[in-house]
């Protein structure tokens, strides 16, 4: 599995996300807090198609974390990319490390 | 076995609500069912016909669910009327040469519009007001006129003369009798009804006996003469003069047939052939046929109970009603005239606010005889249940329709005063005890309590009271209604509001701490911020609000459907300068921005590209620009007309105020978006009246309305003050800014609070005018110091570089989104939808699912 560094940690203001370009691909990083612990989801809102998941909001429902689209707030799940509103939509999520501060993403 | 044939003739409300009647109750499944329609179109809300003109279509008015009668086994002959009945051999034969069996036959075949015998009343001018299709008739020929008289004056032919209004066209009401709605009101109130209807411009004429309707005229296409002599000059005539059963097929068969028209039938809704049922508007029951939808849903219910083999009976009906005519309220029950022997009556009325209320009660003031309404139905309800359940009436009657500030206190009626056998919804037939068994069964909401008991579904007059017995309900059975914001804070908006303001609480970390739980999610952090905003006057994107605000408000645009934002600047009262519009153009041709004005009288550029933001506004601000905050729930203009300083009507600088007023509360946080309106005459072309705020020159200073609303649900706003002068008038609205900020709920217009605020406007204005409360100096002190704190977030926002960097796509790179892409469409463009962007979308996973399905 390689990882491919995306940016420091510091980067990422606490409780916001940041959509990375990483092999060409468009990836949301969300950081919950101010821990050291960043997701990786798609950026792209499977339901209008468009890539703004990196602007939306993080909330917490059923004791998770999830990602709740700005445009029409649907939400996903920040670990699995799963839709809470309807089960059959899911978008990728991807492992995610961070080593002395740089997060890093493997796709 | 082979199931046994119901034929149902006639496909109106009460045909379609027998059907319903029939699947509901599982019989659909014991009979092949068919039914004859014999307009184009399947059963749709004849009630509501006059809606059709002003936002309904046909479709709308539809009250058949798509795919229903198909997914029931039901077959509808659509287009084809039922001719002949031959009850020997128990065959139909209809006009398209169809012949059919049947083992049992319901008829509803309801009624058609009776036209006296004028001459002339065949003209191609000439119209009846009962289907779509005439409707329809009516509307091309009101293309090409100017005028049009409805003959009739009753409840028919004011919803008719309402679509003539509709249509544009000049609209006049002939009545034969000296008062409208004779059947329904009395005198008075027939007078009262009738200054309303001329005051929003229609021309009534009572004691006219239309004797000749000629097609020739000076000013018009036609001239109707009257028995008095007197003439008057239209372009087409409506006929509205009542309805007759339509009971010629029954006639032909030989059913029996009530002595005033109508298929006689007994307490079962049969007729004297056993095997044939009629029901709704073509069946005579006792000698009397009845008009209205309510009764004929009765009897859709008793018909099918009997088939059931369940004793039902239908045994008359309540002819009480409550509408909106042409805008007015009207309310009639029972006894409306007084001619009950021995009868008194209480009397309200009130000139300025045109209402009329009248009782009539029994001799010895026990019981509720009958009641007229006009202007104000809101007593409706209750008096509707004092009638049906023979209620004892308070020790002073008149107490019930007087208004609160009248000295008469409301006696409290309630829903527990009911017993459970009032009926709270006639349309349905859904009693108070049905409501509380659903409220026990779990179903706690209005809306809940809508779709399972069908409750509210029909004319919706009942739902206050339904509202009442929820309540009631809940109460009793000790639950109450959560009306926390979300699972992280057992708290409503305006608790949170409150121990934000007394905890002196100024970040959402302390607040989820001390008073809820959890980490927070979409809905608790932007109400937060939003409380934050409004209490303290923060600038929003202070770093430690940032993770609370929608995007909207982080990047202080409205984000589009691509993820592009919209880029609003300020222009207050909707004035712009020529050199200000100038950069404006040139900015947007620069960064190529799609232009148009917006709902809100100022200029809108969309298609900006969030990495342009900080760039687009450097230049908007330096051009002196200020943002236009339409990202955010807060002020977003004031609409104004031109006013006294150029219109030769207006009486006051309505363009002034309204530009004044827009610099005074721009930027301050509010629970949802508020609009402001101001006119500079009563011709009200600022549309105030729609508008949170409302502001309506008069020649001695402003009326000022508050609560209206133009969107999703219209509501006019209600009057708070007349004629003041602008310092007391800005006093009043910082007042009324800070108490709607303070106690409405999160995203609730000022149009919803104010309905939901206990005593409404009246109690609004005790507030603010009289300063019931006491708090007046803290609201103005508290909004004085968030007007103090004004800034533009723009200009604070670009003067922060460290605060831009947000505004990359990418964290990583200096590319931007690709998927970003537009498609010109009349002379600029506009985002280019998915299938233009990938004309074969492979690989996809939800066309990968289709293929799946397939």
């Amino acid at each position: 599995m390689s990882f491919v560094s995306v940016c420091h940690i510091d980067k990422i203001f606490p409780g916001t996300g940041v959509c990375a370009l990483i092999k060409g691909k468009q990836v949301a990083l969300f950081r919950p807090s101010d821990n050291a612990e960043v997701f990786a989801l798609d950026n792209m809102d499977p339901f209008a198609k468009s890539n703004v998941l990196s602007r939306g909001l993080i909330c917490e429902h059923n004791k998770q974390l999830w990602i709740a689209s700005p445009l029409k707030k649907q939400r996903f799940n920040l670990e699995t990319g799963d839709c809470l509103e309807d089960q059959s939509v899911s978008i990728k999520s991807y492992p995610v490390k961070i080593t002395d501060g740089t997060v890093a993403v493997s796709l | 076995m082979e199931k046994l044939k119901l034929v149902v003739v006639g496909n109106g409300m009460v045909g379609h609500r027998y059907i319903e009647e029939l699947v509901d109750s599982g019989l659909s499944k014991n009979y092949q069912i068919i039914v004859f329609c014999e307009e184009p179109r399947v059963a749709y809300d004849r009630v509501h016909l006059s809606s059709y003109f002003s936002h309904h279509t046909a479709s709308e008015l539809s009250l058949v669910k798509d795919g229903y009668y198909e997914a029931n086994g039901i077959q509808v002959y659509i287009g084809e009327r039922i001719t002949h009945i031959n009850r020997k051999a128990k065959r139909l034969y209809s006009d398209a040469g169809r012949e059919l069996d049947y083992e049992k036959l319901v008829l509803a075949t309801g009624s058609y519009p009776w036209v006296p015998p004028i001459k002339g009343n065949q003209s191609k001018d000439s119209f009846v007001y009962r289907t779509i299709e005439d409707l329809k008739e009516i509307e091309n020929c009101a293309k090409r006129s100017k005028s049009g008289a409805v003959v009739g004056g009753g409840l028919l032919g004011l919803e008719a003369a309402g679509a003539l209004k509709a249509l544009g066209v000049e609209t006049h009401v002939i009545e034969f009798a000296p008062v409208l709605m004779a059947e329904q009101l009395d005198q008075q109130g027939g007078l009262q009804l009738r200054r309303k209807i001329e005051k929003i411009g229609v021309k009534v004429h009572t004691s006219k006996n239309t004797l000749e309707v000629l097609t020739e005229g000076d000013t018009a296409r036609n001239t109707m003469v009257f028995a008095d002599g007197s003439k008057l000059e239209v372009d087409f005539v409506v006929y509205s003069t009542g309805i007759r059963p339509q009971d010629k097929i029954a006639k032909e068969a030989e059913l029996d047939i009530a002595s005033r028209g109508g298929i006689a039938i007994n307490d079962n809704c049969q007729t004297n052939d056993p095997d044939i049922y009629a029901i709704g508007e073509c069946a005579s029951w006792n000698e009397r046929f009845y008009g209205l939808v309510a009764p004929g849903y009765k009897m859709a219910q008793v018909a099918c109970a009997h088939l059931l083999g369940k004793n039902q009976r239908f045994e008359g009906a309540d002819m009480s009603a409550k509408l909106k005519l042409l805008g007015v309220n009207v309310g009639s029950i029972g006894d409306a005239n007084g001619k009950s022997e021995d009868c008194k009556s209480y009397v309200y009325q009130n000139d300025d606010e045109e209402v009329y209320k009248r009782l009539i009660v029994s001799k010895d003031g026990r019981e509720l005889l009958g009641a007229v309404l006009v202007g104000d139905t809101s007593d409706y309800g209750n008096l509707l249940q004092l009638y049906l359940n023979k209620i004892a009436l308070p020790e002073h009657p008149d107490s019930l329709i007087l208004p609160s500030h009248a000295g008469g206190e409301k006696p409290q009626m309630g829903a527990d005063a009911l017993p459970d056998t009032a009926v709270i919804c006639s349309c349905f037939d859904v009693t108070k005890g049905d409501i509380s068994q659903a409220v026990a069964d779990g179903f706690t909401s209005v809306a809940q309590i809508k779709s399972h008991t069908k409750a509210g579904t029909g004319c919706g007059g009942c739902l206050p009271l339904i509202g009442q017995v929820l309540n009631a309900e809940l109460e009793k059975s000790g639950i109450t209604v959560n009306n926390h914001i979300c699972e992280h804070f057992d708290y409503s908006r305006q608790e949170l509001f409150h121990l934000v303001r007394v905890g002196e609480i100024t970040t959402f970390e302390q607040m989820i701490k001390r008073h809820g739980r959890g980490y927070g999610c979409e809905v608790c952090k932007p109400a937060i911020g939003s409380i934050l905003a409004s209490c303290w006057g923060e600038h929003v994107l202070a770093p430690q609000h940032v993770s609370l605000q929608d995007t909207n408000d982080n990047f202080l645009g409205n984000m589009q459907k691509d993820g592009t934002y919209s880029v609003i600047p300020r222009m207050a009262g909707g004035e712009v300068t020529a050199k200000a519009l100038g950069v404006l153009a040139q900015v947007a041709e620069d960064y190529k921005l799609y232009t148009k004005i917006t709902g809100a009288q100022r200029v809108g550029l969309f298609g900006a590209q969030k990495d342009d933001l900080p760039t687009i506004w450097g230049r908007l601000t330096d051009a002196g620009f200020e943002t236009g905050h339409a990202y955010a729930k807060a002020l977003r203009m004031a609409k104004t007309c031109v006013g006294s300083t150029w219109c030769r009507f207006g009486v006051q600088d309505s363009v002034g105020l309204g530009s004044r007023l827009e610099n005074r509360y721009k930027g301050i946080r509010t629970p949802h978006k508020m609009k402001f309106g101001v006119s500079g005459c009563t011709r009200e072309c600022a549309e105030a009246q729609g508008k949170d705020i409302g502001i309506i020159a008069t020649d001695a200073g402003w009326n000022l309305f508050v609560g209206g609303n133009g969107g999703m649900k219209p509501r006019h706003g209600d009057l708070l003050a007349s004629d003041l002068d602008e310092a007391t008038l800005i006093r009043y609205i910082d007042c009324f800014m800070m108490f709607y900020i303070r106690t409405a709920d999160k995203l609730q217009r000022t149009s919803v609070w104010l309905e939901n605020l206990d005593g409404g406007v009246d109690y609004l204005r005790k507030v603010i005018v009289d300063d019931q409360l006491g708090i007046n100096q803290q609201l103005l002190s508290t909004i004085e110091e968030l007007i103090a704190n004004y800034h533009c977030e723009w200009t604070t926002t670009i003067s922060t570089p460290a605060s831009l960097d947000r505004f990359a796509h990418f964290i990583n790179s200096d590319q931007r989104d690709d998927n970003v892409q537009f498609v010109s469409e009349r002379e600029q463009h506009r985002p280019a939808r998915f299938d233009e962007k990938f004309p074969s979308p492979k690989g996809d996973i939800l066309h990968v699912e289709l293929e799946y399905e397939a």
